[in-house]
């Protein structure tokens, strides 16, 4: 329907954690409108202290098809893992 | 009339006023346009009812007869509110809705601005909690009326229409008596005419971005504030509000 306002994707950054982090999405008339609406719908109960707002139609996605050549070829590729060094007890927690 | 009957009826005047405006905005829940403004509104009610059990705590606490915020909501009848006649008129489209609420929102966020300077620090402490929620309201409601004012020609013609139904209710908020000048004598709060200036600044600052007119006439629609006469929309109100303590008397969840 040509009528309806555009969706945007909403990402959420909470009171713990440096990330913006995906919420979920709705629709607005303009970006200023989806950050007042994303206010209202998403940090009701105080989830969070910054909102980013995207319209959805300015996301490339991936192709789930495509998931084969994309993500099989790294299943086997074990030593890309850093687990095979031993760390040197000085160096503490990393 | 002394200090403390003065500051009761200055207490259900604020309370009355969040009170009956939270119940309109509530009536949208479940029947906005969108979603978006479904949860919106109700956020906005539920502030506004927030801020009536603050208000209406204190007034029965000044009343001194036992009565909770909950009895003066549920256990008055029409002629006791002290409400303006403009939060009562029935909430007609979404746009005339939104144009009562920025209307009310403007005068309110003064209003608070005011109230935080309060020689009553119980008055400046619920006027510091409200004035944060306000401010966002008419943040909201103000983008709305400049949306939809300049918006499509409907939305335009239902905003105007909207403006010049409500216009004839705004001055109530600006009228003064003797407890007005009792409160502003105490220095708990403003006398409500000198708000009028700041408040014409700001309404016709957003009217003329949302490409509004306001209406020429300064006529005042009066007799909320002092309960003299009430529209006849109140008493319906308050039969949907008010019908279960009436008829479960004391029932609670």
């Amino acid at each position: 329907m040509k009528n309806e306002w555009p969706l945007w994707e909403i990402f959420i950054r909470g009171q713990h954690g440096m990330s913006h982090r995906h919420v979920g999405s709705l629709h607005a008339p303009d970006a200023e409108m989806a950050i007042k609406n994303a206010r209202d719908v998403y940090t009701r109960r105080n989830e969070g202290v910054s909102i980013w707002v995207v319209e959805a139609n300015n996301i490339t996605a991936s192709s789930p098809s495509d998931k084969g050549p994309l993500y099989e070829p790294s299943e086997s590729k074990v030593y890309r893992h850093p687990t095979f060094f031993d760390i040197p007890e000085e160096v503490g927690a990393m | 009339m002394t200090r403390d009957e003065a500051f009761l009826q200055f207490l259900l005047r604020m309370g009355d006023n969040t009170l009956i405006l939270g119940h309109r905005v509530s009536e949208w829940c479940g029947h906005a346009p969108v979603l978006e403004e479904d949860i919106a509104l109700a956020n906005t009610a539920l502030d506004l009812i927030g801020q009536t059990q603050m208000w209406l705590g204190l007034a029965g606490e000044v009343q001194g007869e036992g009565k909770s915020a909950d009895d003066l909501a549920f256990l008055r009848d029409a002629w006791d509110f002290r409400n303006v006649l403009l939060v009562e008129v029935p909430n007609g489209d979404f746009g005339r809705t939104l144009m009562r609420q920025f209307l009310f929102d403007a005068w309110h966020s003064i209003m608070l601005g005011r109230l935080m300077k309060s020689s009553d620090d119980r008055v400046a402490a619920i006027a510091e909690k409200a004035s944060k929620e306000v401010a966002y309201h008419l943040e909201r409601s103000s983008d709305t009326v400049v949306g939809l004012g300049d918006g499509t020609e409907e939305s335009h013609r239902r905003m105007q229409e909207a403006l010049d139904y409500l216009w004839p209710y705004v001055g109530e908020m600006f009228a003064s008596d003797e407890v007005d000048a009792e409160m502003a004598a105490a220095g708990i709060a403003p006398d409500p005419a000198s708000l009028r200036e700041e408040y014409d600044a700001l309404v016709q600052r957003v009217l003329t971005e949302a490409t509004l007119t306001i209406p020429d006439s300064r006529f005042a629609h009066k007799g909320g504030r002092d309960g003299r006469m009430h529209t006849e929309h109140l008493g319906h109100l308050l039969t949907q509000m008010q019908w279960l303590q009436r008829a479960y008397p004391g029932a609670t969840w």
